[in-house]
């Protein structure tokens, strides 16, 4: 079996890993480092449930070989909140909203709302939808999630930092 | 789900990479943004037992102007085109085009390049490339430097001009200059982001007399390759685009049209949209001209 040793810095964390090449980022995160926070739905680049930030970026971590981000920095579900035990104002407002279920899709979306808002800090309903549009949730229909975005980013709302 | 096991370097530099397909060959592919590339492998209608990964040549990255012609190095991100101030002055049919592909996390990633060489016949870039008149430069250790039209690019669906052991370097777009020029693009696809059913696109300028001075435009997802309709359009030049006009060019073409059939779509329902897409871009276009056409 040929392998290949890569660093990767994920939530702020170095690690040192020997992979297979044809391991996938995801499978990486989850198999290799216990960080089961990013889900894998297709494995092939549609259902965006195994977002992550890659340097900052959104990108599918099902559509990338974990070779590829040796000297990268990975920014998982896991990482979005300041600390153990804390929620980000985007998750908080998951929970207030009712904006999952069965929660499947919620680290993609999570990760997808979180980039949305660095860039538009207070976005309108059309923002939030088209920055989903590549994430598929089967439960909620949508609406809560743009509603949690929405309470979450309300200049007036009382949820205001 | 999963890839099938293959050896993997990184190249250092465009000499490396190609050196490595020359003596590879068919064993080797290329990878960039991987977009495609890994999902193909994922589900194993790839199989490469070497991946040469040029994500990090940065000769490959560059976007560059002069007064006639744009070049964009094939492994720019499709996110870095969308926002290219610059760009989306001297040829704003690219924007509109990538608003269709895929999603922004697959953009993010993903490469004009790659794109363009994995010619899927639904895609959008090789659609867009084709309407701007691009040409392709591409190198191989063996038959060094060679520039290939986009006429001649596309072969078939996932078919390309690029050899084995050749690598796309960059792609040359001509800048259309003076005023009233406009552009539009469209699709119809199950989810937006997802391979279309069929797209149009149209790139156009209007004198002053509300002629027409110029037009290209074409379908995608339709034939088996992207397809543009140059004869057509030459016949079009002087005279008014009417939405009758449009109607009428939209049944010629699409009576040109040779679509097949899928578990989505059937071949009558995919020739219907390409007219109805087709005429709806045109007359995008003439209403764009007016309002924010390149270069005014």
């Amino acid at each position: 079996m040929n392998t290949a040793f890569v660093q990767i810095t994920v939530n702020g964390t170095l690690y040192q890993k020997e992979v297979e090449p044809r391991m996938t980022l995801v499978d990486f995160l989850r198999d290799e480092l216990g960080l089961t926070g990013t889900h894998v739905g297709c494995e092939h680049g549609v259902c965006g449930a195994c977002s992550i930030l890659l340097n900052d970026e959104p990108i599918r971590s099902c559509c990338i070989f974990a070779v590829q981000a040796d000297g990268m920095a990975v920014t998982t579900v896991e990482g979005l909140a300041l600390g153990r035990g804390q929620l980000s104002k985007i998750q908080d407002a998951f929970c207030e909203k009712h904006a999952l279920q069965c929660g499947y899709c919620t680290p993609g979306m999570l990760i997808a709302c979180h980039d949305l808002i660095k860039h538009t800090p207070h976005p309108n309903a059309d923002e939030v939808r088209e920055a989903i549009s590549g994430n598929i949730c089967r439960c909620t229909g949508y609406q809560q999630i743009v509603d949690a975005v929405l309470y979450a980013t309300d200049p007036n709302g009382a949820n205001h930092e | 789900m999963k890839a099938a096991a293959f050896e993997y370097v990184r190249a250092d530099n465009l000499e490396h990479a190609l050196g490595i397909l020359d003596e590879a060959g068919a064993e080797a592919k290329l990878i960039a943004g991987g977009q495609s590339l890994v999902p193909m492998m994922a589900m194993r209608f790839a199989r490469p037992s070497l991946l040469v990964d040029i994500n990090r040549l940065e000769e490959l990255k560059k976007i560059s102007q002069d007064e006639q012609t744009i070049r964009i190095g094939a492994c720019v991100r499709q996110r870095d085109i969308e926002f290219d101030h610059s760009l989306n002055q001297t040829a704003p049919l690219l924007k509109k085009a990538l608003s269709w592909v895929g999603h922004s996390q697959t953009r993010n990633r993903g490469t004009i390049g790659g794109s363009l060489v994995y010619a899927d016949p639904s895609a959008e870039l090789p659609l867009a490339s084709l309407i701007l008149g691009a040409s392709m430069h591409l190198q191989s250790d063996a038959g060094g430097l060679r520039e290939v039209e986009a006429a001649n690019f596309f072969l078939g669906p996932m078919f390309t001009a690029v050899s084995e052991t050749e690598c796309l370097l960059a792609i040359d777009l001509p800048i259309w200059h003076g005023k009233r020029i406009g552009s539009a693009f469209t699709e119809v696809s199950m989810r937006k982001g997802d391979f279309a059913m069929a797209s149009a696109a149209c790139q156009l300028q209007i004198n002053d007399d509300e002629t027409l001075r110029r037009i290209s435009f074409g379908v995608g997802g339709v034939n088996s390759v992207p397809t543009i309709f140059p004869q057509i359009a030459q016949k079009m030049i002087g005279k008014h685009l009417t939405p009758e006009l449009a109607q009428e060019i939209a049944l010629m073409v699409a009576k040109e049209c040779d679509p097949g059939s899928d578990t989505h779509v059937s071949s009558r329902f995919r020739r219907s949209l390409a007219e109805t897409l087709l005429a709806r871009v045109m007359l995008e276009a003439v209403e764009d001209s007016m309002h924010n056409g390149v270069n005014k």
